[in-house]
């Protein structure tokens, strides 16, 4: 009998055996470890990185400023990755980190998060809000999530710039199929025709390709800009013909009719820019990369009216898009954008020169946005320290210095940020496309409850704004920070720190790089070796590794990017 | 950040003695009460005496605006068919039968016979017209008053409560949603702080209202906290300062350790009046609302979801009524017999109404072309129905009413000017409605 039992209990450990074996994989080595980035410098970038430098040297010096100094490689780790990732750097990341030779590091992290999917997709969902909002949008025939994973396929591939943007503008086809279509799709309102709303759709043009808010003219001339309600109609007139039919977005020529609210008659609109018509049509003359031609010579034979909107948004003398897409990459790596507020660029307003020798570069190399991503991270505006050197007496921080980027801005994390940073923390190896599947699914559960609670940013992007106190409710007492940091047996950070970290000191060290990517400092040192010390009872350490834990991620330093 | 003032010694009003009876009106000489007095007795000729008589005693109830607001949210669009506006007899009715209220005159379906007592207080929009057929558009419109608009997000109508009225007592959030849905109430232009806290069944306990570790521990954690503060503070004190962390630290401390908490929990109330309410998360959530706004809290939305009775609208409806049906009766009961409901501004109702015609699948679809609201309280004049929709089923309404309008009327009762502006994001200023104040509500 007992023999049939236990051959029984023993089949069961057989097959669990082989399912989490199946499951669980066999610990691949970490893309990151091995990845080589593009060393060969690329062509003109120290000389562009150089301009930029100097732009913001001379400004400094006509302010008289000294800027900060530069920030620890931590920390420009920690930033690049909330900024590009959503997340903050995992203890294991930033041992790879520290191995590698230090010249180098900031150029090798940047590899990696470029070819790292998570970076793809958390910028794809940035850009997104500025294309199609956050709404759920018309049901059936709009796919917010599908749009999203094919913007993350574009940027993962590095396609440039432009041709997304001639993507969205101008494809045809199904929702589903075309993704791209989305653009146009979620302005469609299905209880008021089958067109979509073309003034909904020139005013995503003009703020999120080229920077300007034209969308005050849909009703009256603007106020103090130069825009004349008829250059929005204009614009708008370029969406006249898309209908949505059977087969999805399609251009069907005919007139362009609206109804003007003064004198309730109707009148035809004819597609009209609101600047540089004369570049209209021109494109085909403009010299492209070689894979680019194909694409060129389709354009030339398209006559629809979205096509010549597209090419002409994505002209390379259209000086506006460059400026958008700059000023938006910008804000982005900052939190802050250069020029603000974000899709505000007054055409014939001062503009700061890094703008235009970004916005020049960016042209000239192809729309290439990871080396955009690059100039900008490696410039002495990114890499500037938040405060100023510790070690010296503290000199106060004018508001003008941050103003004049000398300083590294202050700036709240946005939920995702600071959900990403909280389910990092809570584990010493990265989440990222490598784990473990359950692993993921978890995160993406976690983080989407959190937002919940912690309440969605919207649309609205860059608006410095304060936390809220039901936020610091939710980080003081929620369930979600209290299941990342207390005693488990799914091994969470503080648990695996308590059980593994050789001595008290290694394990405040090794806490603080889960939480904060630092080490603690002289004092912090301190105060913790004493709360650790003369614990003789496991369950005590334990419960005041936790405290730990939550001191950090209740701190202004986890909540803010600095 | 939403400053937060700590009244001294103030406690909520729990009074655990208070008698209810559900249905027992108190015999208070309104002008109302007056007119019905009249109609009783068939004492048409006394009729201008004794609008002169109710007008009087209208004036002593006092001009004070109503101080909250508690927004009954019907998601999915309920059918105003089968609630608030019934054409009993026509093809579109389906079958539905109406019922006499207290409201001489005003009729409401046959599932509401709680409510059907109350309608002496309650006023019925029976005209909003809007034009957003969408879930999503249509919640965004009844509850800003605005159609949604890419470059700005609209305050709903509980976050406007919080901003424009006086802070007062409250140690609590002033904007509260119970069993929030899909889209949360927001404080858009206005601001994060005024975003809707959400919480769930008040049956279970508040989430993150309370620490997860004992006094003493917590006590500690703070200690370790303020080291890792002053840690990062050292080189950049001023920004470190104007992010205002510690303050909201602070407050969120001070919330944890109010005794206005309580008011979070309806087992503080007798089991009588929780039974009249329904033992339904919904009817929690309407006596929670009641214990919230007593404290202070400004705007309390309770959700009531399943309204989208694109299949078998008749069994839906009358299966939700039997929810909504008691709660909703007894909070007005509730609150006229605690002297709130002059204070307290109550709204029913959906994103839309729903098809007269009834679809082959025994439903009704989206209909934004004539639905009801239901408002009551503060000077709001009771017992009315405003508007007709048409007993044919066609788009034609009587009086229509502009969903802005609503805003208007219920933010002049809460003494704020709709028309106040405030500036967008963008430099726009926009004001809190456009609509304008219906005048036969506001008396």
């Amino acid at each position: 009998m007992w023999a049939r039992n236990l051959l029984f209990v023993g089949l069961c450990l057989a097959g669990l055996a082989t399912l989490g074996a199946n499951l669980s994989p066999a610990h691949k080595p970490r893309p990151r470890s091995d990845l080589r980035p593009a060393t060969s410098p690329a062509e003109g970038f120290g000389a562009t990185v150089e301009r930029v430098n100097a732009a913001f040297r001379a400004d400094w010096d006509r302010r008289g400023i000294t800027p900060a100094g530069r920030a620890d490689a931590l920390t420009l780790a920690r930033r690049l990755s909330l900024a590009l990732v959503g997340t903050i750097p995992s203890v294991e990341e930033i041992r790879l980190f520290e191995e590698q030779p230090s010249e180098r590091r900031l150029e090798w992290w940047l590899a990696g998060i470029f070819a790292d999917r998570r970076h793809h997709d958390y910028l794809a969902e940035r850009l997104a809000r500025a294309y199609v909002g956050t709404q759920d949008g018309p049901f059936i025939i709009f796919r917010r999530r599908r749009f999203v994973s094919w913007l993350a396929d574009e940027l993962s591939e590095n396609r440039p710039y432009d041709q997304i943007v001639k993507r969205l503008i101008s494809d045809s086809g199904i929702w589903t199929d075309h993704p791209a279509t989305n653009f146009v799709t979620v302005t469609i309102k299905p209880d008021q025709g089958t067109g979509p709303d073309e003034n909904e759709l020139a005013a995503r043009v003009a703020r999120a390709f080229l920077g300007i808010r034209i969308d005050c003219a849909e009703c009256h001339d603007h106020p103090f800009e130069p825009w004349k309600q008829s250059d929005f109609r204009g614009l708008a007139a370029f969406f006249g013909e898309t209908q949505q039919t059977f087969t999805g977005i399609q251009d069907v020529a005919g007139e362009y009719k609206v109804e003007d609210p003064a004198s309730g008659k109707s009148e035809t609109i004819s597609p009209r820019l609101p600047f540089q018509s004369e570049l209209l049509g021109t494109s085909a003359q403009c010299e492209g990369t070689p894979g680019e031609s194909a694409l060129i010579a389709d354009e030339r034979a398209d006559l629809r009216l979205r096509s010549k909107l597209a090419a002409w948004v994505t002209h390379r003398e259209n000086k506006a898009f460059a400026r958008a897409a700059v000023n938006r990459i910008w804000a982005q790596l900052f939190g802050r954008p250069l020029v603000e507020p974000i899709d505000d660029l007054r055409p014939h307003g001062d503009m700061p020169p890094a703008l235009d020798i970004l916005a020049d570069d960016f042209v000239s190399h192809g729309y290439d946005l990871r080396r955009l991503i690059a100039l900008i991270a490696t410039s002495e505006a990114f890499t500037r320290d938040s405060r100023t050197d510790p070690a010296l007496p503290e000199q106060e921080i004018a508001p003008g210095d941050e103003e004049s980027w000398a300083v590294f801005p202050i700036v709240r994390l946005r939920p995702e940020q600071v959900v990403g940073g909280l389910l990092q923390a809570g584990s010493l190896e990265t989440i990222d496309y490598e784990s473990h599947i359950v692993t993921r699914t978890l995160r993406a559960t976690r983080q989407n409850d959190f937002i919940k609670e912690y309440g969605d940013a919207g649309d609205d992007e860059f608006t410095p704004a304060n936390g809220t106190i039901p936020q610091r409710l939710l980080m003081m007492n929620g369930e979600q920070v209290h299941d990342r940091i207390k005693e488990s047996l799914v091994a969470n950070a503080s648990t695996q720190i308590a059980v593994l970290a050789p001595n008290d000191a290694k394990a405040v060290e090794t806490a603080y790089l889960a939480a904060l990517t630092r080490r603690p400092s002289a004092e912090e040192a301190v105060h913790f070796a004493a709360v650790l010390a003369n614990m003789n009872d496991d369950r005590n350490r334990n419960q005041r590794l936790e405290d730990i834990f939550w001191a950090l991620l209740n701190s202004t330093e986890f909540t803010w990017n600095h | 950040m939403e400053p937060l003032v700590r009244g001294a010694g103030f406690h909520p009003a729990i009074n655990h003695d208070s008698k209810w009876q559900v249905g027992n009106l108190p015999h208070e000489f309104t002008r109302r009460g007056a007119l019905r007095l009249v109609a009783l007795g068939g004492l048409s000729w006394l009729t201008p005496l004794a609008q002169l008589l109710a007008r009087d005693t209208d004036s002593t109830k006092g001009g004070e605006p109503a101080q909250s607001l508690i927004f009954v949210w019907l998601a999915g669009g309920p059918s105003q068919l089968e609630t608030f506006d019934p054409h009993p007899g026509t093809m579109i009715a389906g079958g539905t039968k109406a019922i006499k209220t207290a409201a001489r005159g005003v009729f409401i379906a046959e599932d509401y016979a709680r409510l059907a007592e109350q309608m002496g207080d309650v006023a019925l929009i029976r005209s909003l017209v809007s034009k957003e057929g969408d879930h999503e558009r249509g919640t965004y419109m009844v509850r800003t008053g605005y159609r949604p608009n890419p470059t700005v997000v609209h305050p709903s109508i509980g976050a406007i409560c919080c901003q424009q009225l006086p802070i007062g007592n409250a140690e609590l959030p002033r904007h509260i949603a119970i069993l929030p849905g899909q889209w949360p109430a927001l404080g858009g232009l206005l601001g994060k702080q005024f975003d809707a806290f959400r919480i769930q069944d008040p049956a279970n306990k508040v989430p993150s209202i309370a620490a997860q570790v004992p006094e003493p521990r917590f006590q500690r954690r703070l200690d370790d906290l303020s080291v890792v503060e002053s840690a990062f503070a050292r080189g950049r004190s001023r920004q470190a300062r104007s992010t205002l962390h510690s303050e909201s630290v602070d407050k969120a401390r001070m919330m944890m350790s109010s005794e206005q908490v309580k008011a979070f929990d309806v087992n503080l109330e007798p089991a009588e009046l929780r039974k009249a309410y329904g033992d339904t998360p919904f009817g929690r959530g309407c006596l929670a609302a009641r214990r919230l706004i007593e404290v202070g809290v400004r705007c309390v939305e309770i959700t009531l979801q399943g309204w989208d009775s694109h299949t078998n609208n008749h069994q839906v409806h009358h299966n939700l009524s039997q929810t909504l049906d008691p709660a909703l009766a007894a909070l007005l009961v509730d609150l006229r017999q605690r002297d709130l409901l002059k204070k307290t501004i109550v709204l029913c109702g959906g994103e839309f109404g729903r098809t007269p015609q009834i679809n082959p699948a025994a439903g009704r679809d989206h209909w934004p072309h004539g639905f009801t609201m239901l408002v009551a309280g503060g000077r709001v004049r009771g017992g009315v129905a405003l508007g007709e929709t048409d007993s044919e089923g066609e788009r034609a309404v009587s009086q229509p009413h502009q969903v802005a309008d609503l805003h208007a009327t219920v933010l002049t009762a809460l003494g704020i000017d709709p028309h106040h502006e405030e500036l967008a994001p963008i430099g726009r200023p926009i004001q809190l409605s456009e609509g304008q104040p219906i005048a036969e509500l506001l008396g």
